[in-house]
């Protein structure tokens, strides 16, 4: 499970970073989403992975901390998620409004000289 | 708690000034003549206080973690000076009153003149080193501002910068200087200060405090090198000329140096680092005083020169020498405030300051004229005048110095030399202005002012008369108040007297005055119009020269260091983050921990592989194949979700999945406004060997930063979690938030002001991107309708034809059926976006998923409904929803400190309502219901932002259309 989580983040995060270095602007937009996805998996990690121990209280069961996954990476992920969400529609916006100033859709707002 | 007061004045009265209107003249005089006279009474009833108490202390605590206080302290150096920043204050005042005209904008004037007495104040009487520093930058800044006062003239806004850079700089130094000697002397304030003499000097930091210090000093003050910004300063109007660049604020300098003279003087470099530059200054400047041209140009470098002078006495490390700095300070304050006084006169009533072109004004204002020539007279070191008294205490001090021989020689033959340059240019000032031939080409007919321009030039010079005739009698009591408070007991005797004797300090002052005398017959009758010797060190070439290669080595460095491209810095981003992370773990190896893995079950695996592979083929197909990739890139975030489900985290899945919906839809409304970028073009021109090569090398560094990753993933999950917060909360979910679900718990009640940040950042991005699409123009070629559109719309009839009609009751075409479904699925999906937002506190869902879910049904109207139409049938207004969600969470947190209870505490209700029955309200609930309602109003508004463009495009192709 772990060697599958750990590969998973490494794909992802892989994938995110060669596609932020390509020069159009939707390269980008995906590989940021990419690497978002690496980002929060990574951090939801470090709580350690559990199944089945979900971070709701069994009133049955009591809060012994020992039998819930960790309830704080989680927390910072939600947020993370949200924000991330923001971050992409910012980012669309101003691509989009970039491409409507510049006429080109390349990342510093104008077409490389052939070399 | 009259100190406070003092210093608070003249705050308040700058800002009251700056509310005025602008042609309200005689109100701002008013005003701020007032706060200066009232503040200058309250120093002077202080004064029985601290001639019988000696200091004065208020403390306020600032920051009491770091042992910081907001410190006030008031000695007698402090009363006296603070009793000529107010009183000089307060005269100036009544000058600037005349002098400014009806149009100019009074309120900017007084409102910084004000607030410069303020922070003056505050220099004087901090008690704390760091608090000084601080109202030490506010002068600089004070100076700035009212330099620069008439901002149309290229030369005020020259002169303030350079005024600004010069002391600005040398604050910078100063700070540092204070904080190694706070850092020496155990503490910050000036008591602690003050009595650490012997660990200071034999400290090894000493010589750099005491250069740092030094360098603050000695640009504050004009002195050589750094004397070139103060003629420039000149540019101001010539009130502040008179208050800040003579009597105030360049004293600001010695005043320093003379408050720090017990800690610090006394060693040999305090005599040449100090002592060095005042003569320097001393002699330089009275030499370039001698040949300037403009009134205002003379009475800068004389006062450059007399700086240098009360520099050079204080870096004599003699007691007696700092009582002559200390006299001379005041002394020179009285007299060169009215000479300022009587230049701005003269400018005010013939539209000059050339000496060239003045002559024989003493037929025209013979007031004026005598006011300044008792006043220059005093400033050339005339008997019977004060100027005389300290200059003589000067030349006595060079005489008796206790140095080597050559400089005992020296130093009074410098000295001498220094006061006929005195003499001569206050001769050639008088002489030339008052004297000669009536000029005939002066643009306004020279007469007397109104007297009140002249009242307080009057003042102060009968201040030097008084002064120099009966010392004792009038400043004797304060002078030794304030030398006292410097030199505590040790303070010598001396007298204050007309009458020495014959001797050599008196017969020095002869030699001055004949010489300077001989000087100006001899030489300077016909004044040239460079400097002889010096013309070629001009310091303003110097700064300019240096500001310029200054900022062409930054950006020569900037382009070696950095790129203008977004791929070269991400590249840089992404390199330095992959080095930084690799060295450690090559330097101490990186080994698997001890945890025991869980079995990975086929599915999972099988999950993964779909992800994986999801992944890569975005980063594949994201150039050319941009629906595809943004289908896949939905499939590696369900992969994503999924995960979360399976690894007990159920809030997250649902986050993501709703979020993922969102983004889709979101970018799929942006793609419409992007390029064409067709692969069989591209393929035609085959990619150079420079672009293979940099797309291996980004291969390379992505794949090695994502193996990175990953094994340090692994790495960390085979490892045993550490002791971290999160017991904590598990264990107080239910007693202190009153939820089952730990996660919702922490976002709303535990960290509701992380959580009340992060909507508020969610609004500001929702507003910036409405913002940023009002002003949207997409690229010309993105106008026409996409080709699918098109073949789809051209069995539909004409464009007027298809134009949405708003009033039916369904959307007409193919469409009708979804919308059918799509209409009733929007009650529904609101009571599930509630069900999540109200049972998110003891289980997954809450505010975040349930606007996430509402936002979508929303959408779904529009995708399947079209703009038009559904607008016409439901009103939605975001930004309602956005300030009503944000006004919700700031009450509920708002709601605590009613009960008495910190911001965002949790308050609770238990109890029964009729009907009802069992109750239980909380303010958390509320809480949520903003983040709620923020989340809908951000989502839509964002989402329809964009959507609408398609519509403004479509009004733009009709009007053209029909043209």
């Amino acid at each position: 499970m772990e060697l599958v989580f750990a590969a998973a983040i490494g794909v992802l995060a892989g994938s995110g970073i060669y596609l932020l270095l390509r020069p159009r602007t939707f390269q980008v937009i995906m590989g940021l989403a990419l690497l978002g996805y690496a980002v929060n998996l990574f951090i939801f990690g470090m709580g350690r992975l559990r199944s089945g121990a979900a971070p709701v209280l069994d009133p049955a069961l009591g809060a012994d901390p020992a039998l819930y996954a960790d309830p704080v990476p989680q927390a910072l992920v939600l947020t993370a998620i949200v924000i991330g969400f923001a971050t992409t529609a910012l980012f669309l916006v101003v691509l989009l409004a970039s491409r409507g100033l510049t006429g080109t859709d390349h990342v510093d707002g104008r077409e490389p000289e052939r070399e | 708690m009259t100190l406070i007061l003092i210093l608070l004045l003249p705050f308040l009265g700058s800002l009251c000034a700056a509310l005025l209107p602008s042609n309200a003249r005689n109100a701002e005089a008013w005003l701020a003549g007032t706060v200066a006279f009232v503040a200058a009474a309250l120093v002077a009833s202080l004064y029985p206080q601290v001639a019988a108490e000696g200091v004065l202390r208020v403390t306020i605590p600032w920051m009491p973690a770091l042992g910081l206080d907001f410190y006030l302290r008031m000695d007698g150096f402090a009363w006296l000076f603070a009793l000529l920043i107010t009183g000089m204050g307060t005269l100036v005042v009544v000058y600037a009153r005349y002098y400014m005209s009806p149009d100019d904008p009074v309120p900017r004037f007084f409102s910084f003149f004000l607030a410069f007495m303020g922070a003056m104040l505050g220099i004087v009487l901090s008690g704390n080193l760091i608090q000084m520093a601080m109202f030490w930058e506010l002068t600089s800044l004070a100076s700035f501002m009212l330099i620069a006062y008439w901002h149309h003239r290229a030369d005020a806004r020259q002169g303030a910068r350079m005024a600004l850079t010069v002391t600005g700089a040398g604050g910078l130094a100063l700070l540092g200087g204070v904080l190694l000697l706070g850092h020496m002397a155990g503490g910050y304030d000036l008591d602690t200060v003050l009595a650490a003499r012997e660990t200071v000097q034999t400290h090894a930091w000493y010589p750099l405090a005491l250069a740092l210090i030094a360098l603050g000093a000695l640009t504050k003050s004009a002195q050589f090198p750094f004397h070139f910004w103060l003629p420039h300063a000149m540019a101001a109007p010539t009130p502040v000329s008179a208050y800040l660049h003579s009597a105030t604020m360049v004293k600001a300098g010695v005043f320093l140096l003379a408050r720090l003279w017990p800690v610090l003087a006394g060693t040999d470099l305090w005599f040449w680092i100090v002592g060095g530059a005042g003569l320097a200054t001393l002699v330089i400047g009275g030499y370039l005083a001698i040949f300037q041209q403009d009134m205002k140009g003379v009475l800068a470098y004389s006062t450059i020169s007399h700086l240098g002078l009360i520099t050079l006495l204080l870096g004599m490390n003699s007691p007696l020498a700092l009582v002559a700095a200390v006299f001379h300070i005041f002394n020179h304050a009285t007299f060169k405030a009215s000479l300022f006084m009587a230049a701005g006169i003269v400018d005010h009533e013939t539209g000059t300051r050339n000496l060239q072109r003045l002559s024989g004004l003493y037929r025209a204002m013979p007031i004026t004229a005598t006011l300044a020539m008792v006043a220059a007279a005093a400033m050339a070191g005339v008997p019977l005048l004060n100027g005389f008294l300290s200059k003589e205490m000067f030349f006595s001090e060079t005489v008796f110095l206790d140095r080597p021989d050559w400089q005992r020689i020296a130093l009074p033959l410098m000295a001498t030399l220094a006061g006929m340059f005195s003499v001569a240019y206050s001769l050639r000032f008088i002489h030339q202005v008052f004297f000669g031939p009536p000029a005939s080409d002066l643009p306004h007919a020279p007469h007397e002012p109104t007297r009140w321009m002249l009242l307080p030039s009057m003042l102060l010079v009968t201040a030097c008369v008084l002064v120099g005739i009966f010392p004792e009698l009038t400043v004797g009591l304060f002078l030794r108040l304030a030398t006292d408070a410097i030199l505590g007991g040790e303070a010598p005797h001396y007298s204050l007297a007309v009458w020495h004797g014959l001797n050599l300090p008196l017969f020095m002052s002869v030699a001055a005055l004949v010489g300077g005398i001989a000087l100006y017959r001899a030489f300077l009758w016909r004044a040239s119009e460079t400097v002889p010797l010096l013309e070629r060190i001009d310091g303003k070439r110097l700064f300019d020269g240096s500001l310029l290669a200054l900022t062409r080595f930054a950006s020569r460095l900037l382009a070696r260091l950095t790129s203008t491209r977004l791929q070269t810095q991400l590249l840089a981003v992404f390199g330095v983050a992959l080095g930084g992370t690799l060295l450690p773990a090559l330097e101490h190896g990186l080994a698997w921990g001890t945890r025991p893995t869980t079995p990975a079950p086929p599915a999972f695996v099988l999950l993964w592989l779909v992800g994986a592979v999801c992944a890569l083929a975005v980063a594949w197909q994201a150039k050319y194949h941009r629906l595809a990739a943004l289908i896949l890139s939905g499939g590696a975030g369900l992969a994503t979700s999924l995960t979360f489900v399976w690894l007990s985290a159920p809030d997250l899945a649902l986050t993501q999945l709703t979020v993922e919906v969102v983004t889709a839809v979101l970018i799929l409304l942006g793609l419409r406004w992007l390029p064409r970028r067709e692969e069989h073009y591209a393929r035609l021109q085959r990619d150079t060997a420079r672009a293979r090569m940099r797309r291996l090398r980004d291969i390379a560094l992505a794949a090695t930063s994502g193996l990175g990753l990953a094994v340090l993933t692994y790495a960390v999950l085979t490892r045993p979690g550490p002791d971290g917060i999160s017991p904590y909360f598990v264990e107080h979910a239910l007693p202190l938030g009153g939820g089952l679900n730990v996660v919702n718990v922490i976002l709303v009640d535990f960290r509701g002001f992380d959580t009340f940040g992060e909507i508020t950042v969610l609004g500001i991005v929702a507003l910036t991107v409405y913002a940023l699409l009002r002003r949207f123009r997409p690229a010309p070629e993105s106008i026409p309708l996409p080709n699918q559109q098109r073949e789809q719309d051209a069995g539909l009839g004409s464009e007027a034809e298809r134009m949405p009609d708003p009033a039916a009751a369904l959307p007409a075409g193919h469409m009708m059926l979804p919308a059918v479904l799509v209409r009733l699925l929007l009650p529904l999906a609101l009571i599930v976006s509630l069900y999540f937002l109200l049972r998110g506190h003891n289980a997954p869902g809450g505010g975040f998923v349930g606007g996430l879910v509402l936002a979508t049904a929303l959408l779904l109207q529009y995708i399947v409904g079209g703009t038009v139409w559904v607008e016409s049938h439901l009103r939605l207004h975001p930004l309602t929803w956005l300030s009503t969600g944000l006004l919700a969470a700031a009450a509920a947190g708002v709601g605590a400190g009613l009960a008495g209870a910190p911001f965002l505490t949790s308050q609770a209700w238990h109890g029964t309502v009729p009907l009802f029955g069992d109750l239980h309200l909380s303010s958390v609930l509320l809480f949520d219901v903003g983040v709620y309602m923020v989340v809908v109003g951000a989502t839509v508004l964002m989402l329809i932002a964009i959507a609408h463009q398609s519509l403004r495009a479509h009004h733009t192709r009709i009007r053209e259309g029909s043209h």
